[in-house]
C-alpha cells in the first residue's frame, strides 16, 4: 500500500469506506466491552439480594456513540491532522518574534492571579466570591505548589515518585497535631512542617538510592501507603481514619485574627461587617505567596551548583558520576527540597480545611499530581501550572454543571462523572501531546547567550 | 503448629491471588517495558463481570453445578477482560509507544481512574454481596482447609502449568520472549510485535480476571474500588520477585501472601500492608533489582 501512488479520485473515496468498516469494527468491540457492564445493572432488592435491572436502551445509545465517534474520527478527524501535518511539515520554520503575551506570559499571569480575588468581589460580591476563590483559586493553588514541589524531584532530578503525597500528609498533619496540641502559630508551624516533611524525604531517599525507574516508583509508592495506614492504624496520636478536627485557623501574623468571636478579629479591627470570605481571600493570597516561593526557589536552584546536578543526574547518571557529582547528596537533597514544599502545601492545606484524615492523601493524589507534572511538560513552571488550572479547574467546573439536570433528568449527578471524565483526560492529553503543554526549555548552562539561537547569528559560525 | 499450618494455608491462596495478577504486570513490563497500572482495575473488571455472569446463571436456572457456574464465570470473564486490555493497549498505550518513559505511565494511571469510576458510574458505588457459592470446609487432623482455599490454589497451580507451556513450550511463547529480548530483531526475523504484543496484554488480563473471579468467590463482595490494593500488592509482588521475571512474580506473589497473613497471625491485622511494604523496601535496599530479577545493565 505505501509503495503504490493512489490517484487523488480514490483517496477522497477510500476514507469513507476505511470509516464504514472501522466503525463497524469499533461498534463490535464496544458492544462486547459494555453489553455486561452497561446493558445490565447489578442492585440490591428489599431482600438485600443482588438483581440485575436490564438497560439495553442506554447500551445501544453507548454503543452508536462509540460508532458515530470512530466514523468521523476516521472520516474526517484523521485526514484533516494528517493534512495539518503536511502543512505544517511544508512551511518554512518561523523565525516570528513571539508576541507580547508570550513573551511577558508569566508577569501577565501573576498580575492576573493577584487581580483575580479583586476582580471576583467586585463582579460576585463578598458572599458570592466564596466559591470561586475557594474552590477554583485556593484549589488549583495548592496543586499548582504541589506540583512544582514534584517537579523538583521528577522534572529536574529526574526521580519517578509515586509517594509524593506522603509528604502532603506529614506537612497537614504536623500542622494539624502540633497547632491544635500546643497551640502553636502557623507561621511557626510552617517552617516546622517543612523541615519535618524534608526530613521524612530523606528518610525515604536511603532505601531507594541504588534504585532506578520502577523499582523506585513501586517503593516510593509503598512510601506513600505506609505513611497513610499509620495515619490510619495509630490511632492513639492521628485519631485514626476519623481525622483531626478543629485546627486552629491563620492568622495575620498576629495582628488580626479570623475567629468572629476574638477581640482582634478583623472586622473589629478594620471596622468592617463580618465575613467568611475575608479569611479564604487572605488563604488565597497566602498560597499565591508559598507558590511564588516554590517557584522562585525553583528557578535559583536550577542555576546553582546543585540543581544543575540534579539535571545532570537525570540525563545520564554514569556520566554524572564519572563527573565527579556525589550522585548520593544530589539525590537525597532533591527528595528533600521536593519534600519540603509538599510540607509547606500540606500544613496550608490543614489550615484551610479545619480538618485532616487519611482519606486525603490517598495514592489517586499522587497520581493527579505527577500526571499535572507530566502534562506539564517536565521542568517547566509556566506549562504545570497551566496543566493544574486545566485538570484541576476542569474538575471543578464539572461540579457547577447543574444546568445538566435539566437535560439529562433529575437522577443525573455530574459529580458522579468526575473522576471519570479526569481519567478519560488524562490519557487524552498524554496522547495528544506526549511530552506536555511545553515540551521544550530553556537551557540553564549556556556559552555566551541564553537565547535560541537565530538564523542570522548561525552564519556568523557561533551555532 | 497447627496454627502455624493454618496460616501457611491461608498464605498460599492469598498468594496464588496475588501471583495471578503478578504475571499481568511482569508480562506487560518483560515486553514493552511500561508499568500498566490498570492492571489492578482490569483485575476488578473481571470481577465484577463474574459477578453479572453469576447473577445471569442464578436468574436464568434454578441450580446449576457450582463447578460449571465457576468456569462459565471464569471463562466468561477472561475473555471480555482480555477484550478490555487490547482495546486499552490500542487506544492508550500503543500510539506512545517509543515515546518518552512517563507518557504512558500517566495514560495507564488515567485508564486506571477511569476504569474504576466507570464501573462505580455504571453499576453503583456500593458493596456487592453474593450469596456463598461454596462453603464447604474440611477438618483435616486439627486444621480447616475450606473448598474455597483449595479450588483457588488448584485453578492457580493448573493456570501456571498451562502458562508455563505457553510461554516456554509454544511458537507463541517463543515470540513472546524473543521480543521481550529485543523487539526490533524479533520484528526483523518476522516475528508480528504488534500482535504479539497485545497477546501479552490479554493472557496478562485473562489472568487477572481469574484472579477477580477467585477473589469474588473467596470474598463474597466485590465493589468498584477493589482493584487498587490487590493491585499494588500484585505490583510489589512483580517488583519483590524482580519484574519482567514469570517465576519471579509467583514467588512475589506467594511471598506478600506469607507475609500478610503471618503478620496478621502473629502481630497485628492493623500493619500487615505495613509489614509487606516494609519487606519490599528492605529487599530492594539488598537486592535492588528483585530476588530473581536480572540486574539491569547500562552499556556505556
Amino acid at each position: 500500500m505505501a509503495v503504490t501512488v493512489s490517484p487523488s479520485s480514490g483517496a477522497a473515496a477510500r476514507p469513507i469506506t476505511r470509516a464504514i468498516r472501522e466503525s463497524l469494527f469499533a461498534g463490535v468491540i464496544s458492544f462486547g466491552l459494555f453489553f455486561l457492564l452497561i446493558g445490565l445493572k447489578t442492585d440490591q432488592n428489599i431482600r438485600n439480594e443482588l438483581v440485575l435491572v436490564q438497560r439495553w436502551g442506554l447500551l445501544a445509545a453507548v454503543v452508536l456513540i462509540t460508532m458515530a465517534g470512530r466514523f468521523l474520527y476516521v472520516a474526517f478527524g484523521q485526514p484533516a491532522l494528517e493534512r495539518r501535518k503536511a502543512a505544517q511539515a511544508n512551511a518554512p520554520a518561523s523565525t516570528a518574534e513571539p508576541g507580547f503575551i508570550r513573551r511577558n506570559f508569566n508577569a501577565i499571569g501573576i498580575a492576573a492571579l493577584f487581580l483575580f480575588p479583586i476582580l471576583v468581589v467586585s463582579t460576585a460580591g463578598l458572599q458570592g466570591s466564596l466559591k470561586w476563590v475557594d474552590n477554583f483559586g485556593i484549589q488549583i493553588l495548592i496543586y499548582v505548589m504541589l506540583a512544582w514541589g514534584l517537579n523538583i524531584v521528577v522534572g529536574l532530578a529526574g526521580l519517578l515518585d509515586l509517594g509524593y503525597v506522603a509528604f502532603y500528609a506529614v506537612g497537614a498533619y504536623a500542622y494539624a497535631l502540633l497547632g491544635s496540641h500546643f497551640g502553636l502559630s502557623f507561621w511557626i508551624l510552617l517552617p516546622c512542617a517543612g523541615l519535618m516533611a524534608a526530613f521524612w524525604g530523606v528518610i525515604l531517599g536511603f532505601p531507594v538510592l541504588r534504585l532506578r525507574g520502577d523499582y523506585l516508583a513501586i517503593v516510593t509508592l509503598a512510601f506513600g501507603e505506609i505513611i497513610r495506614l499509620v495515619l490510619i492504624n495509630w490511632r492513639e496520636v492521628t485519631n485514626g481514619s476519623a481525622g483531626i478536627s478543629g485546627i486552629p485557623k491563620v492568622s495575620f501574623f498576629g495582628l488580626m485574627s479570623f475567629n468572629i468571636s476574638d477581640d482582634n478579629y478583623i472586622g473589629k479591627v478594620l471596622e468592617i461587617a463580618p465575613s467568611g470570605a475575608y479569611y479564604k481571600i487572605f488563604l488565597y493570597y497566602l498560597i499565591l505567596l508559598l507558590c511564588l516561593l516554590t517557584a522562585f526557589v525553583t528557578i535559583r536552584l536550577r542555576r546553582m551548583p546543585v540543581g544543575r546536578a540534579w539535571e545532570a543526574l537525570r540525563e545520564d547518571e554514569i556520566a554524572c558520576r564519572s563527573l565527579g557529582i556525589n550522585t548520593t547528596t544530589t539525590k537525597l537533597t532533591a527528595f528533600a527540597t521536593g519534600a519540603m514544599f509538599g510540607g509547606f502545601a500540606g500544613s496550608f492545606f490543614a489550615a484551610r480545611q479545619g480538618f485532616v484524615s487519611p482519606e486525603s492523601f490517598v495514592f489517586i493524589e499522587s497520581a493527579i499530581i505527577l500526571a499535572i507534572v507530566v502534562l506539564g511538560g517536565m521542568g517547566s513552571l509556566g506549562g504545570i501550572a497551566v496543566a493544574a488550572a486545566v485538570m484541576i479547574g476542569g474538575t471543578e467546573i464539572l461540579r457547577e454543571l447543574d444546568f445538566l439536570k435539566a437535560i439529562f433528568g433529575r437522577d443525573f449527578t455530574p459529580e458522579l462523572y468526575r473522576m471519570l471524565l479526569f481519567g478519560i483526560a488524562m490519557v487524552v492529553v498524554m496522547l495528544w501531546k506526549p511530552r506536555g503543554f511545553v515540551g521544550s526549555r530553556e537551557p540553564t548552562a549556556f556559552l555566551k547567550e541564553r537565547r535560541a539561537v537565530s538564523g542570522s547569528f548561525t552564519k556568523e559560525g557561533h551555532g | 503448629m497447627q496454627y502455624f499450618v493454618q496460616q501457611l494455608i491461608n498464605g498460599l491462596t492469598l498468594g496464588s491471588i496475588y501471583g495471578l495478577i503478578a504475571i499481568g504486570y511482569t508480562m506487560v513490563y518483560g515486553i514493552i517495558g511500561m508499568i500498566n497500572f490498570a492492571h489492578g482495575d482490569l483485575f476488578m473488571v473481571g470481577a465484577f463481570i463474574a459477578l453479572i455472569v453469576f447473577l445471569i446463571l442464578g436468574a436464568l436456572f434454578y441450580s446449576v453445578p457450582v463447578v460449571v457456574a465457576l468456569l462459565i464465570m471464569m471463562i466468561v470473564a477472561m475473555l471480555l477482560t482480555g477484550l478490555y486490555n487490547w482495546v486499552i493497549e490500542k487506544v492508550a498505550y500503543r500510539p506512545l509507544r517509543g515515546s518518552f518513559r512517563l507518557a504512558p505511565l500517566i495514560t495507564a494511571i488515567g485508564m486506571s481512574i477511569a476504569l474504576s469510576n466507570f464501573v462505580q458510574v455504571t453499576q453503583g458505588p456500593r458493596n456487592k454481596p453474593i450469596p456463598p457459592m461454596v462453603s464447604q470446609v474440611y477438618n483435616i487432623g486439627g486444621i480447616s482447609v475450606s473448598l474455597k482455599q483449595i479450588i483457588i490454589i488448584v485453578v492457580t497451580a493448573i493456570l501456571l502449568a498451562v502458562f508455563w507451556y505457553l510461554v516456554n513450550r509454544t511458537s507463541l511463547g517463543r515470540a513472546q520472549r524473543a521480543c521481550e529480548q529485543d523487539r526490533k530483531m524479533a520484528a526483523l526475523l518476522g516475528v508480528d510485535v504488534d500482535r504479539t504484543i497485545s497477546i501479552t496484554f490479554i493472557m496478562g488480563a485473562a489472568l487477572a480476571a481469574v484472579a477477580g473471579t477467585l477473589f469474588l468467590m473467596y470474598y463474597g463482595v466485590v465493589s468498584f474500588s477493589d482493584g487498587f490494593v490487590p493491585g499494588v500488592k500484585a505490583f510489589t509482588a512483580a517488583v519483590l520477585g524482580g519484574i519482567g521475571s514469570l517465576p519471579g512474580a509467583v514467588l512475589g506473589g506467594l511471598m506478600i501472601g506469607f507475609i500478610e497473613s503471618m503478620w496478621s497471625a502473629y502481630f497485628s491485622i492493623d500493619y500487615k500492608d505495613v509489614a509487606a511494604f516494609s519487606i519490599l523496601a528492605i529487599v530492594l535496599i539488598f537486592l535492588p533489582s528483585g530476588i530473581l530479577g536480572r540486574p539491569e545493565v547500562e552499556k556505556v
